[in-house]
């Protein structure tokens, strides 16, 4: 070891701080399979006595862990195929189209991407309400449609703003509309940032916090990260469960993660700087 | 991030002489009508509830019963409320530990990933470090917050059971508890969340820098430390402007954190205008009340993104002036 700091001292350094990042999680994975006992006799640093899955899958029927999750891929999963649809349909008009004041839809469309959701969260909980929406998971789907949708449109537009003209002129001489080049042509030319979006838009659909615990009030509604968020705030939870129920709750971040790390690392990059 | 994009096609269009056919007016107009569900949709769940917001911001309502105006009066209460005041420097606190930190941090890691571990390690290396980095930015922030809070409890947390078994167990504190810590202990961990964005940001920037001028800066003699001042900061200016501007709106708007680790407390010591205007709107039903201080959070957001767009298009544009 200490031949190897001498010889890679950065490298060292790194992986100490890599190692401090990821800490959290393999802490957490030690003290979800310890029985309460073994946690308060040894504390949270020993390795588990035995394999202890109770507190799981305790905690699991305790919050109906399973409806949960099923909400949250509902959820994420039909925000992230509408936003994908509503950001193509505006970006379209936008890049391609190039409508008249297109700068200015492009500001709103970036500002609307900024504003802060508690400028929004006690008129939508209202007109939620109006509309019978409340406590439903389409009010959801359908307000993070529409946010999502807005970073969708900034970037996409900017995409399709460069996409080659001689092609949709092409098709045009041959006798597509407009409706066929969109979707014939532009789609599936730009599918890998398709991709990218949808991959976005269903992990930030999953992580959103403030809009799901107002508008989701029944435990039937709920989001993981509702459920998870508003047990915690309670308070009602001892460490083994708290653990417990946090491994549930990085278990399906660590799933997106591998999957889609490409896809989330390029696509990072690719928001940031067109 | 930046709106000028149409401005360079249009300039692009015209260089090209009008060789190729442009559409003319009539139907260019034409595909408004794609833009029809978008401005819909927007129409009903952006700009009527923000202009409700702002509406009922000049109100005393209570959520239920009749509205009556009440001019600035809610403004004028704010502006005398130290509970106000403190839950906006509590947001500078968190700037500092979700954008300035981060930022400086991640610039550090990603230079010395990019262009010394993947030199000397190759990319395997590289990418499961960056992975590591990265890991905190997917989880959702309830159960980054579930983690921490766990990991900081006073009694049986990770934190002070680590403290203790390696003799420093004087160090122990309760970390979100106490009033004079809550605040440090909560940049802590937003500092965990966050460092991957900035990290992952920016080692794709490096990506684009073209490796002749590290050769050339090193060979006059420039260690790391002023090749990263004077050859990657200058050259990945883009992506710290976006980051930066990112990363402080969303220190800014920051609520999940600290809902689930302090809600606000011990004693406000953690409360942020995001969190304040929660409990103002669904703890005490002032809506009024509740809506201006988000009005206020809104108009700072959308003037520093205003700035910040603005001053990055500036930048963008005498780097153009400067290519041409």
């Amino acid at each position: 070891m200490n031949a190897a700091i001498r010889r890679h001292p950065v490298l060292v350094t790194l992986g100490v701080a890599a190692l401090f990042m990821i800490a959290p999680f393999l802490i957490v994975v030690v003290n979800a399979f310890k029985s309460p006992e073994d946690y308060s006799n040894n504390g949270p640093l020993s390795l588990p006595d035995s394999l202890y899955t109770d507190g799981i899958t305790g905690f699991w029927e305790r919050v109906d862990f399973g409806q949960k999750l099923w909400n949250s891929v509902l959820i994420s999963g039909s925000v992230a195929v509408l936003a994908v649809v509503l950001s193509v349909l505006t970006a379209y008009a936008i890049g391609i189209g190039r409508v008249r004041g297109r700068t200015w839809v492009l500001a709103f469309f970036v500002l609307a991407n900024m504003l802060p959701q508690e400028a929004l969260v006690y008129p939508l909980y209202f007109l939620a309400k109006k509309a019978d929406l409340y406590d439903t998971r389409l009010s959801v789907i359908i307000v993070f449609t529409v946010i999502q949708s807005a970073f969708g449109t900034y970037l996409l537009s900017s995409v399709l703003g460069r996409f080659p003209r001689e092609v949709i002129e092409a098709a045009r001489i041959d006798g597509a509309g407009k409706w066929q080049v969109l979707w014939r042509i532009v789609v599936p030319m730009n599918r890998p940032t398709i991709g990218v979006l949808l991959v976005f838009f269903f992990i930030w659909t999953w992580n959103e916090f403030l809009l799901p615990l107002v508008m989701l009030l029944s435990n039937d509604n709920q989001t993981v990260s509702v459920a998870l968020g508003v047990l915690q705030g309670q308070r009602l939870m001892d460490a083994t469960m708290t653990n417990a129920a946090a491994l549930l709750g990085v278990l399906p971040a660590i799933v997106f993660f591998l999957l889609f790390q490409r896809t989330l690392t390029r696509g990072i990059a690719a928001g940031a700087v067109k | 991030m930046s709106l000028a994009a149409p401005r360079k096609e249009r300039a692009a269009g015209a260089r090209r002489g009008g060789t190729a056919p442009l559409p003319r007016r009539g139907r260019r107009d034409s595909y408004a009508l794609f833009l029809l569900p978008g401005a819909v949709a927007f129409l009903l769940v952006i700009i009527a509830p923000f202009a409700m917001n702002t509406a009922w911001s000049f109100t005393d309502w209570q959520g239920v019963g009749d509205l009556t105006w009440s001019g600035l009066s809610n403004y004028r209460e704010l502006f005398h409320d130290a509970q106000f005041w403190a839950s906006f420097r509590h947001s500078l606190f968190m700037v500092l530990s979700m954008a300035i930190v981060p930022t400086v941090v991640g610039l550090v890691l990603a230079a010395a990933l990019f262009d010394f571990v993947a030199k000397h390690y190759g990319s395997k290396v590289t990418t499961v470090l960056r992975a590591c980095f990265y890991l905190p930015q997917v989880l959702p922030i309830a159960v980054a917050g579930i983690v921490w809070s766990w990991i900081l409890a006073p009694d049986d947390g990770a934190l002070n059971a680590f403290l203790r078994a390696v003799g420093l167990g004087s160090l122990q504190q309760d970390w979100l508890g106490d009033p004079d810590l809550a605040l440090y202990s909560v940049m802590g961990v937003m500092v965990w969340v966050q460092i991957g964005f900035p990290l992952v940001v920016f080692m794709a920037g490096l990506q684009r820098v073209d490796p002749q001028l590290y050769e050339a800066a090193e060979l006059d003699g420039a260690g790391w430390w002023r090749r990263l001042w004077h050859v990657t900061l200058p050259q990945i200016r883009p992506e710290i402007h976006v980051v930066l501007l990112w990363c402080t709106i969303a220190a800014l708007k920051v609520f999940g954190a600290i809902y689930v680790l302090t809600k606000g407390g011990p004693g406000g010591a953690t409360n942020v205008p995001s969190y304040f205007s929660y409990t103002t709107f669904f703890e005490q039903t002032q809506v009024g009340y509740g809506a201006a201080i988000s009005t206020v959070l809104t108009v700072i957001i959308l003037v520093l993104a205003l700035v910040g767009l603005k001053a990055q298009t500036r930048a963008e544009d005498v780097e153009e002036g400067r290519a041409a």
